[in-house]
């Protein structure tokens, strides 16, 4: 039976089993690649988006447990990479080889909507799922702050 | 594989020879249709359009050391144009216009640091021979900026992109006649630039091999035996053809045979290929599968069995004497104080955060390949022999990779696309599980080293005797495995003795970010710190006056006869570029004056490797119940006179010493000659959490630039481990830490 989603504002209709994992459907339906494959199984959080503006692992969220709630993906924070968090990540070049990144930017995107001016201790616990193999994560925690300061929106359709 | 200095020159030879193979001319320009101005084509690495656009070729594979950015830079800087003015395009694979595509061993910095600079400079050349010509002026009088060529005294000026057409239609300078850049003058290298793919990572676009889309591309999943090379004998695979998505089910006999030493790229490993219509579906097939599996003689290994042998090993005479000069046994003897200690490692796995994977189309006879391999000219030929198909009926389009360390050095998820291409007539996207990527990675081969050290009654080292229990046959180390005759402290203590043995390995291994040297910095610079407490002295004074009595010279330039030990064997040790990295690492980290607190301490280590030199100090506590924190990290690296784009090397750096941390709680175990580690539970990398504060430094000094991928790593593993030593007491002997009773915060 077709499933209904709202991703990045954009009403979508896919027609595959309801237990597909919403990572596949994003990449493989409905062609959205930023999101990333991992491990499959929540450890690594490169495949975070957010579903109702919480940072969720696509690749253990079930499409048909989505419901109404909006989806937003790091295509939808601003494409042209105008949101602050993306801005901070650019400004600092964050990225090594770069494939965790979306998964991070979507984690530290939640925490500055929940807290706005979060400190160190904070950054840890809301960043901690998010493995970076290449070890960015002191370019990660500068850009978060940096993030902070230009104020990224308080609250994420 | 082997770089020596031999091959070394080789590879900058043809990196120059390539570009006076004459004109290319590039897919855009012939885009442009007939009548439009070519680009400027006179090397195959610049293309300037009548517009201005500079566009730059990448040569090398891309896979998060920045080498996009890096080779880029050197052209760009001697072609004097300004870094905003250009954009990078990744190169297809063709070494016969672009020399050696290869991203490893840190050596596109060395390799690329003279040639492309050349290239730009050849540019130039070019673009001001075209501007004299046209203005009939001396060329000697013209000058370059931004760009744009001028004549001061007439006051003339053109941009390069108004040059390009008459400059294209030039014979090409000899790279070598071509005069370089002063490097006070540089305003490119040496000034930060960000990733040429930054923007198009936070955006989210795709860029990387998994996100290659090919129009009516299938995509496949394979399941291997959980014993390396075991073989189908049957499988359900009329039932797997029935379920939801599947298009084919194809058993891959595979090519290898089980031996004492498994070389470099064996061949394919069997399976089944599971091809469907999307990757889930694949995967999904794959949990009806029932296969017998045939596991073979691969089957009888176990940790528990090598780490026996490895006993067995160390206890009897050495198999194979790899350096040896002073009658060390002798020495030890009369030797004051003489300290034993034998350190273990353990196998791990590369854990890509991409798992492996790559895209092909077969069709009509020829192969189009999406490749992330880091060597990719070698995956070019393997897949031609397995096909049975020539070299010149393949495309390989070289995709950025998410990370590599090593990993992507091997072709055998690219052989494997192919080969399932070919089968099904379509194109496919092939893609390992996180748990394929683990239990079938070339894995960095553990190791025993056991060590006796001589002092005498001043505290002096008087002897150092190792014995390496490694992995192989009679002839060969299985790669990673290998050691260098000059490894450190080889060379320095008056009486030496390196020594190895092995036992038989049948399982892939590979190199590992700093292969070799990631661990053997970690055992030497251990048992280094170790004698200095023994001898009751500083560990810093101590290695420092090692390093500068220098006993026996060099045995390089000889083959490594243990195997194929990468490129530590090309370049010997300087002890005053060692010393230095010490010295400033121990000023910026406060070594005379730190503290000494119960459950607090520093540690320091150094190490030389792939030509860069490195010291770090790790600030260490460890808690009532063994838990480690590490808070401050400082680094000194020496990798020349020139940081090429400093802030990407920073984050490089970071990164290496993170990863190293990564190490010390990584295992990879065999049980039944299963793989015990499946994913990220297991196979731990460090945490948001557990990341200290890390301050890069760099020693400057007149040698040529070298790369920056490999020598931040090794030494942080002994930094640490020494730390926990001076914090409690206690030796890492045994890796990973939760061997010797310790674990992360």
């Amino acid at each position: 039976m077709p499933i209904k989603l709202n991703v990045n504002n954009i009403a979508a209709t896919v027609d595959v089993p309801p237990d597909t994992p919403l990572l596949w459907v994003l990449r493989d339906v409905l062609n959205l690649k930023g999101a990333k494959y991992g491990c499959g199984i929540g450890l690594c959080g490169a495949c975070t988006v957010l579903v109702g503006g919480h940072a969720v692992r696509s690749c253990m969220t079930k499409v048909g447990a989505v419901g109404s709630q909006p989806i937003t993906t790091i295509e939808g924070l601003s494409p042209d990479g105008l949101h602050p968090v993306q801005v901070a990540w650019e400004t600092l070049d964050v990225p090594q080889c770069g494939y965790c990144q979306a998964g991070q930017i979507m984690s530290a995107t939640a925490l500055l909507a929940q807290t706005p001016h979060p400190t160190d201790a904070d950054i840890d616990a809301a960043m901690s799922g998010n493995l970076c193999r290449c070890g960015t994560y002191t370019r990660i925690r500068q850009a978060i702050h940096e993030a902070a300061e230009a104020g990224a929106p308080a609250r994420i359709k | 594989m082997r770089i020596n200095r031999r091959s070394f020159l080789q590879l900058t030879a043809l990196a120059g020879g390539g570009l006076a193979l004459g004109l290319y001319r590039s897919p855009l320009a012939a885009a442009q249709g007939p009548g439009t101005p070519p680009d400027l084509t006179p090397q195959a690495f610049i293309h300037i359009a009548p517009s201005g656009v500079v566009t730059i070729m990448a040569r090398a594979s891309e896979s998060g050391q920045g080498m996009r950015n890096m080779l880029p830079m050197l052209i760009a800087e001697e072609l004097d144009v300004d870094w905003k003015d250009v954009r990078v395009e990744q190169a297809e694979l063709n070494e016969k216009i672009y020399g050696r595509q290869f991203s490893g061993g840190s050596q596109n910095t060395p390799a690329g640091w003279e040639p492309m600079r050349r290239v730009g400079a050849a540019g130039r050349q070019l673009l001001i021979t075209a501007a004299s010509q046209t203005w009939s002026l001396p060329a000697e009088e013209c000058t370059t900026r931004s760009g744009r060529v001028l004549h001061s005294a007439s006051g003339r000026s053109a941009g390069y992109g108004e040059l390009a057409t008459k400059a294209a239609a030039l014979p090409a300078p000899a790279l070598s006649s071509v005069k370089l850049k002063d490097p006070k003058d540089y305003h490119i290298i040496g000034h930060s630039q960000p990733g040429v793919d930054t923007h198009t990572i936070v955006t989210g676009k795709p860029l990387f091999g998994i996100d290659v889309d090919v129009p009516g591309m299938l995509y496949a999943a394979i399941e291997k035996a959980p014993v390396f090379a075991g073989k189908v004998k049957s499988a359900n695979v009329d039932k797997i053809k029935t379920l939801p998505g599947v298009r084919h089910v194809l058993v891959i006999d595979g090519g290898i045979t089980p031996a004492a030493f498994t070389p470099w790229e064996p061949g394919m490993e069997p399976g089944i290929a599971i091809v469907a219509d999307t990757w889930w579906q694949a995967q999904q097939a794959r949990k009806q599968l029932k296969v017998d599996w045939d596991l073979g003689p691969a089957a009888t290994q176990s940790t528990e069995g090598f780490r026996k042998r490895a006993e067995e090993l160390l206890n009897a005479a050495p198999a194979n004497s790899l350096r040896k000069y002073g009658d060390v046994d002798a020495t030890l003897k009369s030797s004051a104080k003489v300290v034993e200690a034998t350190y273990e490692y353990p196998f791990i796995a590369h854990v890509t955060l991409e798992p492996q994977g790559a895209t092909a189309h077969w069709k009509d006879g020829k192969l189009e390949m999406w490749s992330t391999s880091t060597l990719p000219g070698n995956g070019l030929t393997l897949v031609a022999k397995t096909l049975g198909i020539q070299e010149s009926d393949i495309t390989t389009h070289m995709v950025r990779s998410g990370g590599s360390f090593g990993r992507r050095l091997q072709n055998d998820y690219l052989v494997e696309a192919a080969w399932i291409a070919k089968q099904i007539d379509a194109p496919v996207k092939l893609l390992w599980s996180r748990e394929d990527d683990i239990a079938h990675d070339p894995f960095r081969p553990g190791g025993t080293f056991g060590f006796k050290g001589g002092l005498d009654s001043q505290g002096k080292i008087t002897a150092w005797r190792q014995h390496f229990a490694t992995y192989g046959d009679e002839k060969n180390a299985t790669s990673g495995g290998g050691i260098g005759q000059d490894n450190y402290p080889a060379g320095f203590p008056p009486a030496y003795a390196l020594y190895t043995s092995k036992q038989p390995l049948m399982l892939r291994t590979g190199a590992l970010r700093a292969p070799g040297d990631n661990a053997y910095c970690w055992v030497s610079q251990s048992f280094l710190d170790e004698m200095a407490h023994a001898a009751g002295r500083d560990p810093l004074e101590f290695q420092l006056e090692l390093l500068s009595n220098k006993q026996a010279p060099w045995s390089s330039g000889e083959h490594d006869p243990v195997g194929d030990h990468e490129p530590s064997g090309q370049a010997v040790l300087i002890p005053e570029r060692f010393k230095g990295v010490l010295e400033l690492v121990a000023e910026k980290s406060g070594w005379a004056k730190r503290s000494k607190e119960p459950g607090r301490g520093m540690g320091i280590a150094a190490w030389f490797c792939h030509l860069g030199y490195f010291a770090e100090v790790a600030d260490v506590s460890v808690d009532a119940q063994n838990k480690v924190t590490v808070h401050r990290v400082w680094a000194a690296g020496d990798v020349g006179s020139q940081i090429i784009n400093p802030a990407a090397a920073e984050s490089m750096a970071q990164g290496g010493i993170m990863e190293g941390m990564g190490h010390l709680a990584q295992e990879i175990t065999l049980a039944d000659g299963k793989i015990e580690q499946s994913n990220f539970h297991n196979h731990p990398l460090m945490r948001m959490r557990q990341v200290p504060k890390i301050e890069v430094y760099w020693r400057k000094t007149d040698y040529a630039p070298t790369g920056l991928g490999e020598p931040t790593l090794p030494p942080i593993l002994p930094a640490v481990t020494n730390a926990i030593f001076a914090a409690t007491g206690t030796r890492i002997r045994t890796l990973p830490l939760k061997q010797s009773g310790f674990s992360w915060a």
